[in-house]
């Protein structure tokens, strides 16, 4: 329907609307969270659930403390290789449709403690995240901005065609495999189902002052 | 009955009395005071392990020592010394070789634990003590405190998981932090990490040549 109609109609009081965008609207209005955290951005996780931030204007006020009624991971901290197993098995236990932010700098590479023995760097390596939120940790407006972002590429999801979300496509996977606990390492280290290395030209690394080249 | 090595807080230790009073009692059960050169001058016992448990049940029991509080349990793993004298080693490793020379089970490097003993009734402390093992490989066991002290109960578990000494009677001897499948001991100086330096996107310095090496191997 055009868009100029719409806004005339909705002027006189008639609600035109697509069942798209009522299903969007639907889902990205009440994300229900899992509450569960890891490290320190745990603690700005539940900061913006209180009285201060309050997430709750967003829809997303009703922590889950089990994922079968959980459809957004909010992965906010250290993921260690022992908790990594865990994690993507939580993230299975989701019904779909479920979405992933991955919330500091540990979440996304390790960070800080990146080199340990026992971290995972970055969750994305096994299962598919859908924002990442830099920072260490990142304020609670960061994380209502994740918040934001994810409710807008909700609402841009298609229903159908060949760019529909995950969930209605019955050849995408909805689970991951879980790592199993290797002998020196976590096996696989990662899932090259979801992640690759992205390519960095390491060998210019050296002729180039930032280090990435 | 106030003894002349009595310790207070803050207070600087002397352990020459507390040394000659253990000797008395177990002979052979101290093997050197280690000096800290440092402002904080905290000097340690280093101990036989065959006499640990004498030692450590009369630091607890002895009605004016009364070390009643361990508070700290740690791991150091000294590797053998690569070229004996070498320029830019540090005083404190200096000291350690020339003591290898005089224990032969020193020499192809070793696993130290070090604890740190306080007496809440006696408000004195700390005494520090140290415990050697032979070697890095098989001879790694040391004699467990945890049934002393409770509270190194954890702590010597994460040293049998990050330096792999073994503590003998230790009452539950697992890993704590890593899985129990994992083999290595992280905390070692000659740990192998799992070679995942795929993607490195701020390498620099040691990183920056792992990451070289990994894509170098991978090409």
């Amino acid at each position: 329907m055009d868009e100029g109609l719409k806004s005339e109609l909705s002027r006189q009081g008639v609600v035109a609307t697509s069942l798209q965008e009522l299903y969007n609207w639907g889902r990205r209005s009440s994300l229900w969270p899992l509450n569960f955290g890891l490290a320190c951005c745990a603690i700005e996780m539940i900061a913006s659930t209180m009285a201060r931030y309050d997430m709750a204007r967003f829809g997303a006020e009703v922590f889950r403390p089990s994922p079968r009624q959980a459809d957004l991971m909010i992965v906010a901290g250290t993921i260690t290789k022992k908790m990594a197993p865990q994690v993507v098995r939580l993230y299975n236990q989701m019904p779909e449709p479920k979405y992933v932010i991955s919330m500091g700098a540990c979440a996304i590479s390790g960070g800080p403690f990146k080199q340990g023995y026992n971290v995972l760097k970055g969750i994305d390596r096994y299962i598919p995240v859908d924002i990442y939120i830099p920072g260490c940790p990142p304020r609670p407006e960061a994380l209502i901005d994740a918040l934001m972002a994810l409710q807008r590429k909700i609402d841009a999801q298609q229903l159908t065609g060949e760019s529909r979300p995950r969930h209605l496509n019955a050849d995408e996977p909805s689970e991951f495999t879980v790592p199993t606990f290797g002998s020196h390492d976590l096996e696989p280290p990662q899932n090259p189902a979801v992640w690759h290395a992205p390519l960095v030209q390491i060998a210019l690394a050296e002729e180039d002052e930032s280090g990435t080249a | 009955m106030l003894r002349s090595y009595k310790l207070h807080w803050r207070k600087k230790m002397n352990l020459e009395p507390l040394r000659a009073e253990l000797e008395e009692i177990i002979p052979g059960s101290v093997m050197e005071i280690i000096t800290n050169p440092s402002p904080s001058a905290q000097h340690s016992l280093l101990i036989n392990p065959e006499h640990g448990l004498a030692v450590a049940t009369y630091l607890r029991d002895a009605p004016d020592l009364r070390f009643d509080y361990c508070s700290n349990v740690t791991g150091i793993d000294w590797p053998a010394p690569e070229t004996p004298g070498k320029v830019g080693l540090k005083e404190m490793e200096e000291d350690i070789e020339q003591d290898g020379d005089e224990d032969d089970c020193a020499k192809a490097g070793y696993l130290e634990v070090v604890y740190h003993l306080y007496s809440m009734e006696k408000k004195h402390g700390p005494v520090i003590l140290r415990m050697r093992t032979c070697d890095r490989g098989k001879r790694v066991h040391l004699p467990s405190f945890t049934p002393i002290w409770r509270s190194a109960d954890f702590q010597e578990r994460e040293i049998f998981d990050l330096f792999g000494v073994i503590f003998d009677g230790h009452p539950d001897l697992r890993r704590i932090l890593m899985w129990d499948e994992f083999k290595d001991h992280p905390m070692r100086r000659d740990y192998v990490e799992p070679d995942d330096y795929e993607y490195e996107p701020t390498a620099h310095d040691e990183v920056l040549k792992k990451t070289m090496q990994h894509h170098s191997k991978h090409q």
